[in-house]
């Protein structure tokens, strides 16, 4: 995966929650910067998508490895 | 973009129907919604200062799967077979219920119902107690928690008229 600016830790987290906290920090980082955030919710894989595509905000690339989610936003 | 709105009404004030109006208000800020909860009936509730009075009921609800948070895993997975009956007689059943599905939601990593609204505040999820219901029961402003308006049916329209989704809950 690409590089990233800030890292989320959302293991451990359900639904709304990973999507709530990754609103959180992109809110406080700069347009073009890429959020990496690691979730265990296997709900999330669908919802970063669908807020990507809501928001405007950018799902540059995302992965799973044994029952860990990846995804990298990059902020709109 | 055009910033789209939610509006909710919010009308149950048990532990299990506090989580949808919370989860999809705070969500839809989230996704830049403008959001307004309107609570009225039981719903005040939810706005209280003092969440410890949200419980959940299993009497009279048959769906509610009633599992062990407690245990091995075989243990945890018995679905027991409460009879309304006995449900209505044995004291604390409630309070016990309760108990066990904050302790199964925190364990599955869902928020509380206070961390919820909290999240709700933070993003400027408009929050309105139904004056009217409030008069009824008595309570008192004090009793609910700071930054919420209070308003009628015409100030809950005002919002939704203009609303993309409207949610009855």
């Amino acid at each position: 995966m690409a590089d990233y600016d800030q890292e989320l830790d959302a293991t451990g987290l359900n639904c709304p929650l990973p999507i709530l906290r990754a609103k959180k920090a992109l809110a406080g980082m700069e347009s073009g910067q890429v959020l990496r955030i690691v979730a265990t919710d296997p709900g999330s894989v669908k919802d970063f998508d669908a807020f990507a595509r809501q928001t405007g905000n950018e799902l540059m690339d995302s992965g799973e490895d044994s029952g860990k989610y990846t995804f990298l936003m990059k902020k709109a | 973009m055009e910033e789209k709105k939610l509006a909710i009404i919010a009308t149950k004030g048990t532990l299990d129907w506090a989580y949808p109006p919370f989860i999809l208000a705070s969500t839809a800020a989230a996704l830049g919604y403008e959001t307004q909860v309107f609570f009225t009936f039981y719903g005040l509730q939810l706005l209280r200062k003092d969440l410890s009075g949200v419980k959940v009921s299993p009497l009279g609800n048959p769906a509610m799967p009633m599992k062990m948070p407690y245990g091995p895993q075989w243990f945890r997975d018995v679905n027991w077979n409460m009879p309304n009956a006995l449900m209505s007689i044995v004291p604390g059943f409630e309070s016990m219920a309760t108990g066990m599905m904050k302790k199964t939601m925190r364990e599955k990593g869902v928020a509380s119902i206070e961390e919820l609204r909290d999240l709700c505040q933070e993003a400027e999820v408009t929050m309105i107690a139904c004056q009217m219901t409030v008069d009824v029961f008595g309570f008192s402003p004090s009793d609910f928690i700071d930054g919420i308006e209070y308003g009628g049916a015409a100030t809950f329209f005002e919002f939704a008229g203009e609303s993309d989704v409207n949610l009855f809950v």
